[in-house]
């Protein structure tokens, strides 16, 4: 191995080509984790303004489910004290209302989410709440996917399915006016 | 095989690729270091809250940036401690919102302007008074698409 041959002490070098190889593996490797890091998020699309109030009188008490949350974010879920963890399984059951309860929404399609919050409350608390009130769509929508077509719901599947789903469970989160209390 | 052979005993000179790595190093570099530049810029500090139903950003030309915050220590002399929001790299009024999403709309090409989305970094600890503001005129100025900002909680 050590003795080196006539033919071999001409050119002794290493062949740097494939150097240019790991590096851009490299460079590839960087730019693809960058873009995955950062950029996710709860997606949320906007009512359109209207300098009108809004007429609730048309709905039915028990189509609405009230989550309010105080400065000293406390959530209070149709007039009673709940901790974030229980918000998910209590809007499931209102939505989908598997025991046909007369204080729960008559049908998915009517059921009505309305979130207030004040001045006061913290961002954090506002995005678990909403995160769960999401959560309980998205597993409602889960639920109904697998049993309509046998897969699970995702953002990716096709947008006919998507619709029908959609369709059938609306998701309706309508956020009042803020009240204004406790902020600093 | 045998070319290679054929090759070898010649000393006929060819071009050193020696070089490509170092331009592709330099690419590499390039890349990192402007990526971690993006984040230092942040005039306030962002501690985005965890969640659990995230959707990822698809395109990164259709997103603009409201970064909502306490500002860092740095500017605190000047700008004091309570939350401002920050808009491209520099603070700003409630009321610059509709010319900044203007100035992002314009660089877009007219048949993807309907996918904009305003990405809302928003500090956990930070009340919702700024952000209802924010999202106000957000609403006034037609841009509905938003995305709340989150990381993913740890199991």
């Amino acid at each position: 191995m050590a003795k080196t041959s006539t033919r071999d002490r001409m050119k002794n070098e290493i062949n740097a080509g494939s150097m240019a190889d790991i590096a851009f593996l490299l460079l590839i490797f960087f730019l693809v984790t960058t873009t995955i890091v950062e950029d996710k998020g709860i997606t949320v699309k906007l009512p359109p303004w209207s300098e009108e109030e809004p007429d609730i009188t048309k709905l039915k008490e028990r189509n609405v489910f009230s989550v309010l949350v105080n400065a000293q974010n406390q959530i209070l879920v149709r007039g009673e004290l709940t901790r974030v963890r229980e918000l998910k399984e209590l809007a499931k059951e209102f939505i989908a209302n598997p025991s046909k309860r007369e204080d729960m929404a008559e049908k998915p399609t009517m059921a009505i989410i309305s979130l207030k919050n004040d001045r006061g409350t913290n961002y954090r608390t506002y995005l678990e709440v909403y995160n769960e009130l999401k959560a309980a769509y998205n597993e409602l929508w889960n639920e109904l996917s697998l049993k309509k077509y046998g897969v699970p719901y995702t953002e990716d599947m096709p947008t006919a399915y998507k619709r029908e789903i959609r369709g059938e469970i609306p998701l309706v989160i309508s956020e009042a006016e803020p009240t204004n209390f406790g902020e600093e | 095989m045998s070319k290679f052979s054929k090759k070898r005993g010649k000393s006929d000179p060819e071009v050193s690729t020696a070089s490509l790595p170092d331009i592709i190093f330099m690419l590499l570099f390039f890349f990192m270091v402007v990526t971690v530049l993006r984040d230092s810029e942040l005039k306030v500090s962002v501690n985005t809250p965890f969640a659990s139903e995230l959707l990822k950003l698809e395109e990164k030309s259709l997103v603009n940036y409201i970064y909502i915050g306490r500002p860092v220590k740095k500017f605190q002399d000047v700008y004091g401690t309570k939350p401002r929001m920050q808009l491209g790299d520099k603070f700003a009024d409630i009321a610059e919102i509709p010319l900044f999403l203007e100035k992002h709309k314009i660089k877009v090409p007219e048949a993807k302007r309907p996918r904009i989305t305003s990405s809302l970094r928003v500090d956990g600890e930070v009340t919702m008074g700024i952000v209802q503001d924010v999202k106000t005129q957000l609403r006034k100025s037609g841009q509905l698409k938003v995305n709340y900002s989150a990381k993913k909680r740890p199991n």
